[in-house]
């Protein structure tokens, strides 16, 4: 192997090699692990009459208003069962803000092979498609990465 | 540290002494011998050289070079410091900013040379030409010693550490409200003393770290005498810049919003207040133009007035344009008080300056400057004397983050799974939004509020405030019906509307935190705020809340013009209901004579005494239909309507019920009747909102539907009184007829003086309404006409005017009236009149009401 692959992997294995992943209505998700600022149980939430459905609600983060996105509505997936309490996966956005992804249990870090990545087949849903960057076959299930910007742009999707 | 610090260091550090450079050219100019700001600014220069020899930037040291040459020749009194020297220097000091510009932003100096520049600056520092000897070093009054000291004491921090304390000290207080609470149940004594102490640390704590925040507003300031001098010389004027309060602080946040305002307001006053030194002299002014900047603490706000001493604003030029520009129409201009006519200013694409300059004039500005400083809750305030100058006045709050707002909720409509508390919603209102609260108790509170259509109304002293519910505007559900209506009166832009909510718990003082950018698009919050229990409360949009209801319409067009006409200017402004009936698409009536609108079930009207009735509020309420009596013969559509549509009219003690087809609209407009009527009932038609409307003349149409209306015995005794109207006018006659004989007055119309005194010789008159513009001899002859006859000369008369206005002027020359009335002030009108009648009336209409029969 040179050195200029080598380097070149050693940059892709420190930017997108580890995610936090999470669990929405059975499926299997990760995040880029540095984009996740923290993760929390269910935190009480005030709603926001006339907001686009997907939020959920604003939430206090130590004194910051926080968005939370319901993400079974964001995949257009069913709703949560009733009395079912979501998590919060707070990320933290490009523009330094933070956004809460409420889904339905938290998983570990999971650290993959680049090798399992494959782009998102055509024939997914287009609604969770475009907020997909691929898909990482892992042993034992698939593990779907989200774009989280794309995630969290909620006034392009909806206007 | 390594390169990039201390090119950060060296990036900051001649920033701060740039600012302060520029100051100091602009004072040197009026002390060009005081070594001591020579030393400053040739030491600052020096500095700035030296520290960028040693990083590399050979372009900046090549300028910082030549001019700290022409720097120290000054400094040695070798050369003489003229103007021109000082714009050159100035001019290198502009490069030497873009150079550092460039390397903070590319890491670069540029691949500019600024060679012209240097050629200059090399060409004079060439030719020294021996001045008079060194100035005897002057005994100068001491400098206040400024620099080192200070500049020990003080560290930079980053303003995001400061926000993120701001956050944490926030979080600390509502943590510190909850032991508080919890506390409140114990006993125990160490307890109790540890949180009394952590009380007091963290409000201290508190009110530390929001100073740390605070900024004086001479940070703005400082940069505004060299823009003056600039300014000053481009155009050929002489300005003396005067500067009082700079040491006023105010959050940072505020003075980033109002740095660019100011600078504009700053321009404006240059550019188009103060005269060429020509003209000021011409006028007796001192050629040197003087304009003044205060800014002081009040109330909680701070003030910031711009003041020049100049041309000031001619009121009749900015009509003119303003009616040129097609912004307002001529006999709207007319009509303008100075005060509305100089809010012109504010209108967007307004631009008075005769020639567009580079600096101002293009019709961008002062809309601007106006709509920056309101949306920090401030206000734009304008004064102008002709002739001898323009102020114009700032009120801005103290800080944005802290607000003092109105708690007020909305109970839980369903039970939805996610929210878990019982309690239902907060929201927060701003205070400086809010007007009154009124709370209406039981059925007889609800029966307050009216409705037009869908849309309530609360009658507020005279006057139809439009109710919103919160719920509704929200879709939060249905309004809640608990026996008690607590309605919050709101201003937002020119318009006062009721927001009815479901409770009003406090006020208190919260802390503004901006919304995600997924919530941006909903412009009824304007933030949230984190309330003492640890939830979140969204902070209401009040001007949001009343675009979204419909309450302002296209908000902006409609309040300018309002503001522009004032709510007085309006010689004939009315509000009329506008109805439909039968073959009468668009009947009018001002709405000050209409005393309910009801809808009524037809199932509840009943018939007697060959007439439709209703039972309404314990009374029985006679119906007609309004079709019919205008065309006889025609089909009674209005009683075809379920339910059915009825304009309650009301004279005290009379109440009748007059059917409809369909309730329209509510609109507020002047009227001038274009053709007078040809049928019964009729004023006549006038163009009511662009349209052609007909005005109904409610006498005759009562008269027709209840004979006995007018002269049973009610209306007798309402008054007795007869009143003449002496007004040229026959639509306010038919008007202030009608309102008076809807109150039980005798009302006789005349059009003329001359009519007027046959008149009065005639018959017994207890009060004239006379008109100012009465044909022949004006309102003012016929008083002195009748004055002179027998008989005549007690008779007390009101004059009728069109204005507010107009009635202020008069009130300090009544010339023998014994008082005015405004022509559609209804209520006022009836109360001087009681008050007239009373007084000259009959011996019966004096005696106690008990001893009448």
């Amino acid at each position: 192997m040179s050195a200029l692959q080598s380097t070149a992997g050693a940059e892709t294995a420190r930017a997108s090699r580890e995610y936090a992943t999470f669990f929405v209505d059975g499926l299997f998700f990760g995040i880029d692990v540095l984009q996740v600022q923290e993760v929390l149980r269910y935190q009480e939430m005030t709603q926001v009459p006339l907001a686009p459905a997907v939020i959920e609600g604003l939430i206090n983060l130590r004194g910051q208003i926080v968005t939370a996105l319901d993400m079974r509505g964001r995949l257009k997936l069913r709703p949560r069962a009733e009395g079912q309490t979501p998590m919060n996966t707070v990320v933290r956005t490009k523009e330094g803000t933070a956004v809460s992804l409420l889904v339905d249990e938290i998983g570990d870090v999971v650290e993959v092979d680049t090798e399992a990545f494959e782009p998102v087949p055509d024939n997914v849903d287009p609604a969770a498609r475009d907020l997909l960057q691929g898909v990482y076959k892992l042993k034992d299930r698939l593990l779907l990465i989200l774009d989280t910007e794309k995630t969290i742009d909620i006034a392009a999707s909806v206007a | 540290m390594d390169d990039q610090s201390v090119i950060r260091e060296f990036l900051i550090e001649s920033n701060e002494n740039l600012i302060r450079l520029d100051q100091e050219m602009v004072e040197i100019e009026k002390r060009p011998r005081d070594p001591q700001l020579l030393a400053s600014i040739f030491r600052t220069i020096h500095t700035i050289k030296g520290t960028c020899g040693f990083l590399g930037f050979s372009s900046l040291e090549a300028v910082a070079h030549l001019t700290e040459d022409i720097l120290s020749q000054l400094r040695d009194g070798k050369r003489e410091l003229t103007h021109e020297l000082v714009t050159l220097i100035l001019e290198a000091v502009d490069v030497v900013k873009t150079i550092l510009v460039s390397i903070e932003t590319t890491g670069q100096e540029g691949t500019e040379t600024y060679g012209d520049l240097r050629k200059r600056l090399e060409a004079v520092s060439a030719q020294t030409k021996a001045v008079a000897p060194p100035p005897p070093p002057e005994p100068e009054k001491p400098v206040a010693q400024r620099g080192p000291s200070v500049a020990d004491s003080t560290i930079r921090v980053d303003v995001g550490l400061l926000d993120k304390l701001m956050n944490l000290v926030g979080e600390l207080v509502l943590a510190r409200n909850q032991i508080l609470q919890f506390n409140a149940h114990q006993e125990d004594g160490t307890l109790n003393a540890t949180s009394q102490r952590l009380n007091l640390i963290t409000t201290e704590l508190q009110e530390g770290v929001m100073k740390t925040r605070m900024q004086p507003i001479g940070v703005v300031w400082n940069k505004l005498p060299r823009v003056v001098r600039d300014m000053a010389t481009s155009f050929g004027k002489q300005i003396q810049l005067e500067m009082d309060g700079a040491d006023t602080e105010l959050d940072k946040t505020i003075i980033e919003a109002i740095k660019d305002p100011l600078m504009h307001i700053v321009r404006n006053c240059c550019d188009h207040g103060i005269e060429k030194p020509d003209v000021r002299v011409r006028k007796g002014k001192p050629a040197q133009g003087k304009l003044t900047l205060r800014a002081f603490h009040e109330g909680g706000q701070v003030n910031i007035e711009i003041s020049d001493d100049g041309a000031g604003i001619d009121v009749q030029v900015l009509k003119t344009k303003a009616v040129q520009r097609g912004l307002i129409r001529g006999e709207q201009a007319e009509r303008m008080t100075e005060r509305e006519a100089l809010a012109l200013v504010f209108l967007p694409g307004f631009s008075t300056a005769a020639e567009v300059t580079s600096v101002s004039g293009r019709g961008v500005g002062m809309d601007v400057v106006k709509t920056n400083i309101e949306k920090i809750g401030g206000v734009v305030d304008l004064v102008s004397r002709p002739g001898e100058g323009t102020t114009l006045k700032l009120k801005i709050p103290l800080t944005l983050a802290i607000i003092p707002g109105l708690v007020v909720t909305l109970k839980e409509r369903r039970s939805t799974p996610r929210s878990l508390t019982g309690v239902g919603m907060r929201y927060v209102i701003p205070q400086v939004s809010l007007l009154e609260l009124i709370r209406l108790e039981g059925d007889a509170g609800k029966r307050q509020i009216e409705r037009i259509h869908d849309t309530p109304f609360y009658r507020r002293r005279g006057a139809l405030l439009p109710l919103v519910y919160l719920a509704d505007v929200l879709q939060s559900g249905l309004p809640i019906d608990s026996g008690v209506v607590n309605i919050v009166v709101l201003q937002a832009e020119d318009r006062q509307f009721g927001l009815v909510v479901d409770g009003i718990s406090d006020t208190q003082e919260i802390v503004v935190k901006p919304l995600g950018k997924q919530l941006k698009g909903l412009n009824c919050y304007a933030g949230a705020t984190i309330m003492g229990d640890g939830r979140v409360a969204l902070i209401l949009d009040v001007s949001g809340i009343a675009q979204l209801s419909g309450v302002v319409q296209d908000s902006h067009e409609k309040a300018r013009v309002e503001t522009a006409t004032g709510d007085h200017a309006g010689s004939a402004r009315q509000t009329y209901l506008l109805f439909r009936a039968g073959a009468f698409e668009r009947l009018a009536v001002p709405l000050s004579l209409v005393a309910r609108l009801e809808e009524i079930p037809l199932s509840k009207i009943e018939h007697a005494g060959g007439k439709r009735v209703v039972q309404y509020r314990g009374r029985i309420l006679q119906l007609a239909s309004l079709a019919p009596i205008l065309d006889p013969g025609t089909a009674d559509t209005a009683a075809l309507q379920d339910p059915a549509q009825v304009v309650v009219f009301n004279n005290g003690e009379r109440t009748i019920g007059i059917l409809v087809d369909l309730i329209l609209d509510i609109v507020e407009d002047q009227v001038t009747v274009r053709q007078t009527a040809a049928r019964q009932g009729l004023l006549g038609s006038a163009v009511v909102c662009k349209k052609v409307t007909d005005l109904l003349d409610l006498h005759a149409v009562i008269q027709a539907a209840d004979a006995g209306w007018f002269s049973g015995p009610d209306a007798q005794r309402a008054s007795g009184a007869t009143v003449m109207v002496a007004e040229h006018s026959a639509f306010v006659r038919s008007l202030v007829r009608n309102s008076l004989e809807m109150a039980g007055y005798s009302v006789v119309e005349t059009a003329d003086t001359q009519a007027a005194l046959r008149e009065l010789e005639r018959r017994k008159i207890d009060v004239v309404l006379a008109g100012l513009d009465l044909p022949s001899d004006g309102g003012h002859g016929l008083l002195a006409q009748m004055r002179r006859l027998p008989g005549l000369a007690q008779v007390p008369a009101l004059a009728l005017l069109d204005s507010a206005e107009q009635a202020q002027a008069f009130q300090e020359h009544p010339q023998g009236f014994s008082g005015c009335q405004l022509k559609f002030d209804r209520e006022a009108m009836l109360r001087s009149l009681a008050r007239l009648a009373n007084v000259v009336g009959t011996p019966e209409a004096l005696a106690p009401t008990g001893e009448r029969n």
